[in-house]
């Protein structure tokens, strides 16, 4: 097995577009690296992003914030502007294994590795978040909830990797929340997890929200009808509900040991409408 | 208090304190040795071919192509360990592992290869080639009771079962007094209710793993992580036709086994790969083998009939036991129909209970096996009644407590015992009269453990400095070196820094029974404790000499010989290391011995209170505070002792809320990893909360009772029934996940 460090995002586009086998792009590792010591990847190569320094930084961009594919989970969290900016977005991150595991997971390394339950992915496609692939070909935007093709497969070309993410400017008054069901406290798998972002007007009634749902399909999934269950409303308790019902409605789960399908439906529309409480109170909190 | 008529009243001046582990710095820096951390020249990696199946008949194993690999040197399968005709026991610890007909369930062992890495051995393994049959299969305890069930094996049922039933039920224990039906009929409520728990694994953080090597010779040397070094040299000697003084057997320092490591795994294997190959070969488990193929607890459907006076007195309990153990005869049904009424005085009582097998791996002891189920059904059932006539449930626990003189339900009458006193001091800590909020329940149940005492042999030391060595042959899974540091100090009237505990191997000390039933405190404490008489004697003995005057004119106090007696003459005393620096010159070295079986291990008692939480629109159920109350006789080290009541509490947690082995319809182990098969982390867990009652045994000389196992029996009833008062709904079915928490609330 070979291993390739390139430290410009050109070497790595150029290195990647030449290998002939198996080449598995490593940022954080913590996932590859599990799958290579269990024996469920045998790759010919990796690909390590982490000494291409501009893949390393979190940066201002037109009122929003890019996010190099290699930032790890501590990195975010660590950045007080984007806690202020996006809390769900980082928490959601911040979800992902232990402490000393929050050193290495990167949100792109989560996207890619295409798991229906992972954390960060729902918080990111509630955000509006952009994906920015490079290749030898150039770069090229795709929305994150077009991102994950179906378990562990993603709609990346040959050649092709994310090379960061980018999440919009956000409007005054705006608020996102992502909460996950889990067994246990930490160290556990999403059975079901729930994205939400919005926007308040100055009277406190919802313009503009966007809700996603994890671990209750193929892939993460977008839900406009839940979003606008709660748009133009303030919340109250009936918006709630219809959120909630339209959560449940769009759940589409597999039963199996992590939690049968009537759990997870139901569940879907209790952490719907929590995390639109959250959201809200944070939109509130922005005035 | 009557119950303290037997006590000593001995003033301890070292057990009872807390001095800092011995093992602690090796364990933090890294320098403590594993069973994975031990290497010999020339090594090979041993690696095991495991069954995809969970019934399936073996027809044909083909390792040609394998052993074609350059660097494989040895290919085993059933077929290179020699027959065991007459002993059943040994016969099924061989064919778990390594299957011989058939394979009996997902992970069974069908071959295993030595290679010169792990490589080359993991390449190697993908070549052997079994021809399988595939059999229908059955892992539930009650389907696989019905007349038609796929049977594991025939003729396998003992003289106890009743003509006619599955060949699946292997073996039918009784136990009680009284007459149920005279006794039920005099409650004002009767409930039936069936209970079930599902297996749970022992979750010990080291897999297994072992080094072995035989010379052709037949010296054999094995290092392995073992709750027991005989028993492995005993077992391994039997499954391979070795002589016992011809296998050393060294144990590892182990991390965790809570009962799962007094069986063999890959011993035998990696001694018959050694013996094929030639070179020493090592073996290391991954946590998916340690899952899939070592002794999880057994399952168990458990049917209680309770009748109860509306002033609170059981008028008679009955319970019908059901526990699988897996592929082959041996659950710890017998332990739990023993144990189910034990804390209560009962004039009607029966437990019946049937030993089951289905296609599980062979189940393992788990810390107090088979109690903690039956205590599951009966505290549930006790504290349903108790609830309905609206009676505080630690009074009605009073009421029909065993006490000193009691009949137990299981044949025996108690002697001093403390269930009583953990009881009252439960209802007088601020613990039960904190206040709840809302959706929040608080529940309580007790436990009993029977305790256990066994072959022992302890020798001790005197270095000529005068510090001493205590050898003893049982692992330190809880804190034994220290405790038998600080009772050998004690009895020698030395400090505790003088005494150093060492494990020794399988030929360095007479036989020690397995490190189970919380005996090492007890026996292996005693067993200390007379060793260090005897070197007494010994070193009294040559301060007579040096004195001029007769042995009994010599006494033993505060850590030095003094002249005793009429006769016995004016002398400065002789300190333990004045008497060791001239042991040369009064007949050489000095040591202590003490051999025995001991007897009077002095059961165990333990009531739990708990405060739990319940989502009701998720069914997550989190642990507010929870309280332990148990007797330890004399606790040695009291913060050992804490940490098994506390370790014993959070295992009971995770067996009543989240663990459990969860099949597939194919009959494959849906979990085998620890993602999905959830022990609790840190962060689920409160402080527990420990108070520690000593109630002296009678049956050892510093009042010594085992304390291991006990905390494990009332955990899951304590946490079912805060829950089913904080969720309005009796939950009888462990574990209570989130989906079968909601689904009952959503039911009611």
């Amino acid at each position: 097995m070979q291993y390739l460090a390139p430290t410009t995002l050109d070497d790595a586009v150029s290195m990647l577009a030449a290998q002939a086998g198996d080449c598995r792009v490593l940022a954080g590792g913590t996932d590859l690296l599990v799958r290579m010591r269990s024996g469920f990847a045998e790759p010919d190569a990796v690909m390590d992003i982490k000494r291409i320094g501009a893949l390393r930084e979190i940066t201002t961009e037109d009122g929003g914030f890019r996010i190099g594919a290699a930032v790890s989970g501590a990195e975010m969290a660590e950045n007080a502007a984007l806690v202020a900016a996006w809390p769900g977005v980082v928490e959601a991150a911040g979800l992902i294994g232990s402490t000393q595991i929050q050193g290495r997971a990167t949100m792109a390394g989560n996207l890619c590795n295409a798991s229906p339950a992972a954390d960060s992915v729902p918080a990111m496609v509630a955000a509006g978040a952009v994906a920015r692939l490079a290749s030898a070909a150039g770069t090229r935007d795709v929305a994150v909830e077009d991102i994950p093709a179906g378990p562990g497969k993603t709609n990346l070309k040959p050649g092709e990797f994310v090379a960061s993410i980018f999440l919009p400017a956000r409007p005054a008054r705006s608020g996102d929340a992502y909460l996950r069901f889990i067994p246990r406290t930490e160290m556990d798998i999403a059975v079901v997890g729930c994205g939400v972002s919005l926007t308040l007007d100055a009277g406190g009634t919802c313009t503009a929200a966007r809700v996603a749902l994890g671990a209750v399909a193929p892939t993460v999934i977008l839900v406009p009808e839940a979003a606008q269950a709660i748009i133009g409303t303030k919340l109250d308790d009936a918006a709630l509900d219809a959120l909630a019902a339209a959560c449940s409605a769009a759940a589409k789960p597999i039963a199996d040991k992590r939690g049968t399908v009537e759990f997870r439906t139901h569940v879907a529309g209790v952490l719907a409408r929590r995390a639109a409480t959250i959201a809200k109170t944070r939109a509130g909190e922005q005035a | 208090m009557a119950l303290d008529t037997k006590s000593e009243t001995r003033q301890f001046t070292v057990v009872g304190t807390r001095p800092l582990r011995p093992d602690g710095i090796d364990k933090v820096t890294g320098r403590a040795r594993f069973g994975a951390d031990m290497t010999a020249p020339g090594m090979l990696i041993g690696l095991v071919l495991r069954s995809p199946h969970a019934h399936a008949k073996i027809k044909r194993i083909d390792t040609s192509a394998a052993e074609a690999i350059p660097g494989v040197h040895a290919v085993v399968t059933r077929a290179d360990f020699p027959v065991i005709g007459d002993n059943d026991f040994i016969a099924d610890i061989l064919d778990n592992c390594m299957a011989g007909e058939k394979a009996l369930y997902d992970g069974h062992a069908v071959a295993a290869i030595a290679a010169s890495s792990g490589a080359i051995a993991r390449k190697a393994l993908k070549l052997i080639k079994v021809d399988y049959e595939v059999l229908p299969h059955v892992t539930d305890v009650d389907a696989a009771m019905k007349p038609g069930a796929p049977v594991l094996h025939e003729g396998r049922a003992n003289e106890t079962v009743p003509e006619g039933m599955s060949s699946n039920v292997v073996a039918r224990y009784e136990f009680g007094h009284g007459d149920i039906g005279a006794g039920l009929a005099g409650a004002d409520r009767v409930l039936e209710r069936t209970y079930r728990t599902e297996a749970t694994h022992q979750g010990y953080i080291e897999p297994h793993a072992c080094l072995a090597q035989m010379g052709p010779d037949g010296q054999a040397d094995l290092w392995c992580c073992t709750q027991g070094q005989y028993m492995v040299r005993d077992t391994c000697a039997a499954i391979l036709g070795l002589k016992q003084g011809q296998l050393r057997v060294t144990a590892s320092e182990i991390g965790g086994g809570f009962g799962g490591k007094t069986t063999v795994f890959l011993e035998p294997v990696a001694l018959a790969l050694a013996r094929k190959s030639g070179r020493p070969v090592k073996m290391v488990m991954t946590r998916s083998e340690v899952l899939r193929a070592t002794g999880p607890t057994a399952s168990s459907s458990i049917d209680i009939k309770l009748g109860m006076t509306k002033d609170g007195r059981i008028t008679a309990g009955f319970a019908e036991l059901r526990y699988q153990g897996g592929a082959y005869p041996g659950s710890p049904v017998e332990f739990g129909a023993m144990s189910a009424f034990a804390p209560y005085d009962l004039d009607h009582v029966k437990t019946v209970g049937w030993d089951v097998v289905t296609n599980r791996p062979k189940q393992a002891a788990y810390r107090a096996p088979g109690a903690p189920m039956a205590a599951f059904a009966v505290e549930s059932a006790i504290d349903e009644l108790a609830k309905g006539f609206g009676l505080d449930p630690l009074e009605v626990r009073l009421k029909n407590a065993a006490r000193e003189g009691t009949r137990a339900s299981y044949g025996v009458t108690y002697p001093a015992i403390g269930l009583e006193a953990t009881l009252r001091r439960a209802k007088d800590h601020p613990h039960w009269t904190a206040p709840l909020g809302s959706n929040q329940g608080r529940g309580v149940a007790c436990g009993f453990w029977f305790n256990f005492g066994g072959n022992t042999c302890v020798s001790m030391n005197i270095a000529p400095d005068g510090t001493v060595n205590v050898i003893e042959g049982n692992p330190d899974i809880g804190g034994s070196r220290a405790s038998m540091s600080m009772m050998a100090a004690e009895e020698l009237g030395i400090s505790y820094d003088q005494v150093r505990t060492v494990i020794a191997d399988t030929a360095s000390l007479g036989l020690n029974d397995v490190t189970d039933g919380s005996r090492v405190t007890f026996a292996v404490g005693l067993a200390t404790i007379e060793a260090a008489r005897d070197a007494k004697r010994e070193m009294c003995k040559r301060a007579a000499m040096v004195w001029g005057i007769e042995e009994d004119a010599v006494e033993w106090k505060d850590g030095a010989a003094h002249p005793a007696g009429p006769n016995a003459g004016s002398h400065p005393p002789m300190t333990l290391a004045e008497i060791a620096a001239i042991a040369s010159n009064t007949g050489g070295p000095i040591a202590g011995h003490y051999e025995v079986n001991a007897e009077g291990a002095g059961v165990s008692f333990a009531t739990h209170m708990v405060d739990t939480e319940v989502d009701p629109e998720t069914g997550a159920v989190k642990i507010l505070r929870y309280t332990v109350f148990q007797d330890a006789g004399k606790a040695v080290h009291p913060a050992y002792v804490e940490g098994q009541f506390q370790g014993g509490a959070v295992q009971g947690i995770g067996w009543a809320l989240n663990e459990e082995y969860i099949y597939g319809a194919d009959g494959t182990l849906q979990n085998a990893g620890f993602l999905d098969y959830r022990i609790p982390v840190a962060s689920d867990l409160p402080m527990i909360d420990t108070v520690i009652l000593e109630i002296p045994n009678p049956g050892h000389p510093y009042g010594v009772r085992g304390v291991g196992e006990t905390s494990i029996v009332p955990p899951l009833a304590t946490i079912a029934n805060a829950v089913s008062a904080a969720s309005g709904v009796r939950m009888a079915d462990l574990p209570m996940s989130p989906p079968k928490v909601l689904a009952a609330i959503k039911g009611a």
